[in-house]
């Protein structure tokens, strides 16, 4: 939030000197229609602000119409860790009449309406916050002149903002270039025509200027601006995985555009198969043959390979599903965010079909759990499903740059003889095998058939009862030797309290928010993160002993009986009737104050006598 | 990552015979038309020699699915439908291997009829061969996508009413380079399009007729000779690169003409595929991993 203090700061970078109020955090919302081209200024912000040693985060709402509908653009920048976009507003840049009428109320109180007085009527101004009015379009128009209407007013609302938040003009300038370098001269020149236009915009004072207090620590702290669906797909590759296969779908698709632009270079391949099936039989043959594939969809895409992962089960077969979530079921909002597929990423598919299931909680983390799911299937020969979101798909974060010697890695396979007596289903103490690629010789010239049909440890069919038992054990335990290698989950606060908020995914950042504006409230509030959702992480239960009330928190339906998908789940495996939930359904990522106020009224109901 | 295509015959080892391919007992019933395929595989890799360990079959589901039990060989029993596209993952990433694909008329031409289109239009670098019965044979007398009007069976009990699939037909419009047609009881023909189908680069497929002598015996009876049909081959002056009068051929009615109907050659994907990596590696100057993987983290900072 912008606080008060007013300070001078010098804006040398940028060879200006301005009086700027000195601020930490800044939360800036632009509210458009989707071909306004908002999402380029959010995400030129995003990236200025990782260079310049801040953090960032954002958050977009995004039509599922084809071309135009409303959308917006958050961007929170902010000096030091940020964990949401931010529940309210401190700027709301207003494009349109809807825009201002559909987002005023997200305006924080003291908050600044920036509107385009060409399009938008503002109501009598209220006093709660300052509205300021530029004729955007007409400004920009007359500016760049031309045939090219109106187009170009992102970049004058970037050199407004850019003015307003003394931001680095060179290297904003620097990276319009290289962004529009191969749209020609003349679209740069419109685009810096249009940003000067708009950076040299007088506001007449009717807005200040602010300027990003500097962190101890960050600078020179080497940043990396990404999306979730980024660092997925570069997470794969430093993984060493060579082969993928899917079909497009929101909000996955991105990943598969970013692999199969890179595979090639990395000497892989990226098939765009006929349907979702098609897409997870090739990445079960790829990985068959000895290349641990990937495949990748939403929700509706992961029923349709619900089959085949029960086939990986069964045939034991490494193998990397990604499930970025959207809202469900069919085609339910595909541009929104849900938790929803929790239970179909655990259980989805027939029969007993244990797997690991893991969530990502950050855009970084995007990145360092998709080398993990790459490491899982290959160390315990099964599925393993990434359960990323479609606001983590979406959003920039800044984080540190990571140390890629560590994660870059060659997975080829052996091909070193094998034998004799090879058992491609041997049945170790473990449980855990590893079959054999073909063209890897079998020392006494016997060689695996590797099955979905219930079969010995030869891979021969095998419906004996105790064959099916002895089996369905082995791929059972191979979890459980998972399980107790795990850590306990990252726990943020006390650990005993009041009151224990259980998040996975995306929603840690808020938590950890809730937490620190409870605790700063005088509540007694701690939050545990579960990032493996299969096997559970050891300890889960002993931390829940810990507290009075145990709230999940999801962004999914509370069901018939008042809690989500993972509350269900920590219900059945520990029996403890003490947990409940804390759900919402809205398709929008969890804001700080929404949990807050949950919370506090679920505890308070918890805490009625009881009257007889 | 992804190796030179390399010869298939290589190997300086004694030559093996074919017994040493053979596994499991077949499961099949007496009589079936498939022991006809399997023998003929196994006679196949032993003429060609092709090195034990990189013999690759994968089959979906249904009688003739069994098949790589009996092979003593890598082997993959898939799902129902889907060994196309599975055979597709391990032709792509291994130039190495020719992968042939075992199946039935459901798998081809029901449940997997969508893949098959589409490994046909990429022509992907694999051998598929249908054991058309023109009944669901494993699940004991139903329906198949081949099954002739009128055929009796547990889902039609007085006599299918669907047009049946041409598979000919359905072959030669998806795009599939190289189509032809044998039957089980002329081994010498079986061989003969087997081994041609495996010649050929890119998508081969071989249409088998194979009878089912549980659930539909003598259903291909008019094309054998030794029970008094005719078996018609492609007359001499076919030309096979001409796809109408493949699809000409292929009008015939049944049990029409035996022998190849249509082949081409037009890139497969495997060449496509590692055109591009060439491509991507000659532009990047065969940087290792980490170069490039660092470039990119670079201009996202």
């Amino acid at each position: 939030m912008i606080d008060d203090k007013t300070t001078n700061t010098v804006a040398a970078k940028s060879g200006r000197t301005a009086n700027g109020r000195q601020i930490q955090d800044a939360v800036i919302r632009f509210a458009g229609n989707s071909q306004d081209g908002i999402q380029a200024i959010g995400g030129f912000l995003a990236r200025l602000a990782g260079r310049t040693d801040k953090d960032v985060m954002t958050y977009m709402t995004i039509p599922a119409t084809i071309s135009g509908g409303p959308s917006i653009y958050q961007v929170r920048l902010a000096t030091g860790e940020v964990l949401s976009a931010g529940d309210d507003v401190d700027i709301l840049v207003a494009f349109y009449q809807h825009s201002y009428q559909d987002h005023i109320a997200t305006l924080r109180d003291g908050g600044i309406l920036l509107y385009d007085s060409d399009n938008v009527q503002p109501a009598p101004v209220e006093k709660r916050y300052r509205a300021v009015g530029v004729p955007i379009t007409s400004r920009t128009v007359e500016a760049i002149g031309g045939t090219a209407k109106d187009k170009g007013k992102n970049m004058f609302v970037l050199g407004l903002i850019a003015c307003m938040f003394d931001l680095d003009v060179p290297k904003l300038e620097g990276m319009l270039r290289a962004y529009y370098r191969a749209k020609g001269q003349d679209v740069i020149r419109n685009v810096l025509v249009a940003f000067n236009a708009g950076y040299s915009y007088n506001l007449g004072g009717a807005v200040e200027t602010f300027a990003f207090a500097p962190e101890e620590g960050r600078a020179g702290r080497r940043q990396v601006v990404m999306d979730g669906n980024q660092a997925i797909a570069y997470g794969a590759l430093a993984a060493g995985v060579r082969f993928g296969a899917a079909y497009p779908i929101t909000p996955w698709s991105t990943v598969m555009e970013i692999l199969r632009a890179e595979l090639p270079k990395y000497g892989g391949i990226f098939v765009q198969a006929e349907d979702e099936i098609a897409a997870v039989a090739m990445a079960c043959g790829a990985s068959y043959a000895g290349h641990v594939a990937l495949t990748g969809s939403s929700g509706p895409g992961l029923s349709l390979k619900s089959e085949a992962i029960g086939w990986a089960v069964m045939a034991e077969i490494p193998l990397v599903i990604v499930d970025v979530q959207r809202g469900g079921p069919a085609t339910g909002l595909p541009t929104n965010v849900e938790q929803s597929d929790l239970n179909i990423a655990r259980y989805g598919s027939h029969g007993d079909c244990p797997r690991i299931v893991i969530a990502p909680s950050s855009v970084e983390d995007c990145f360092y759990t998709t080398v993990e799911a790459v490491n899982l299937a290959r160390e315990y020969s099964c599925p393993v499903i990434l359960l990323s979101d479609q606001a983590l798909a979406t959003r920039f974060e800044t984080w540190e740059m990571p140390d890629l010697k560590k994660y870059v890695q060659d997975i080829s396979p052996s091909f070193e003889p094998r034998g004799p007596n090879y058992k491609p289903y041997a049945n170790t103490p473990d449980g855990i095998a590893h079959h054999a690629a073909p063209g890897t010789p079998m020392l006494d010239g016997k060689y695996p058939v590797v099955t979905g049909l219930e079969h010995d440890e030869y891979g021969h069919p095998a419906n004996a009862p105790i064959t099916h038992v002895m089996m369905v054990a082995k791929r059972r335990r191979k979890l459980l030797v998972l399980d107790a290698k795990l850590p306990p989950p990252e726990m943020y606060g006390p650990p005993e309290g009041n009151v224990l908020l259980i998040g996975w995914g995306s929603t840690k950042g808020p938590l950890h928010e809730v937490v620190d504006a409870a605790r700063a409230a005088g509540e007694s509030v701690t939050t545990v993160h579960l990032r493996y959702l299969m096997p559970l992480q050891p300890g889960t239960k002993e931390i829940m002993n810990g507290f009075d009330h145990v709230f999940v928190v999801e962004l999914n339906d509370e069901g018939l009986y008042g809690y989500g998908q993972l509350a269900g789940i920590l219900r059945a495996s520990f029996c403890d009737p003490k947990i409940r939930g804390i759900n919402k359904t809205d398709g929008l990522p969890f804001k700080v104050r929404e949990i807050l106020a949950m919370m506090r009224e679920k505890v308070k109901e918890a805490e009625q006598p009881v009257l007889v | 990552m992804i190796s030179q295509a390399q010869e298939i015959k290589t190997a300086d080892r004694p030559n093996y015979t074919k017994k040493e391919l053979v596994a499991d007992h077949p499961t099949w019933c007496p009589g079936c038309g498939d022991f006809s395929i399997l023998s003929i595989y196994f006679k196949l890799m032993e003429k060609l020699q092709v090195p034990h360990e990189k013999i690759t079959s994968v089959a979906g589901i249904g009688c003739s699915s069994r098949f790589p039990y009996f092979v003593n060989a890598y082997g993959v029993h898939f799902l129902h439908g889907r060994g196309v596209p599975f055979a597709t993952g391990i032709s792509l990433m291994r130039p190495d291997l020719h992968v042939f694909m075992f199946g039935g008329d459901g798998d081809a031409f029901s449940i997997g009829g969508n893949h098959l289109d589409h490994a046909a239009r990429k022509n992907i670098r694999m051998t598929y061969v249908i054991m058309d019965n023109f009944v669901y044979g494993l699940t004991k007398k139903q329906t198949s996508p081949t099954s002739p009007i009128g055929f009796k069976s547990k889902t039609d009990l007085t006599g299918s009413i669907d047009q049946p699939v041409n598979p000919m037909k359905k072959l030669i419009a998806a795009g599939t380079t190289f189509v032809a047609r044998t039957h089980s009881h002329l081994p010498n023909h079986v061989m003969e399009m087997m081994e041609k189908a495996m010649d050929h680069d890119g998508f081969s497929v071989v249409e088998c007729l194979s009878e089912c002598t549980e659930f539909y015996p003598g259903a291909f009876d008019s094309a054998n000779p030794r029970k008094g049909g005719t078996f018609t081959l492609v007359p001499p002056y076919h030309d096979v690169t001409d796809e109408v009068a493949a699809y000409t051929l292929a009008m015939a009615p049944f049990p029409g003409y035996f022998g190849v109907f249509y082949e081409t050659q037009r890139p497969t994907k495997n060449a496509l595929e590692a055109g591009l990596i060439a491509d991507a590696k000659a532009k990047t100057e065969n940087a290792s991993t980490l170069d490039l993987l660092q470039k990119t983290f670079d201009r996202f900072s």
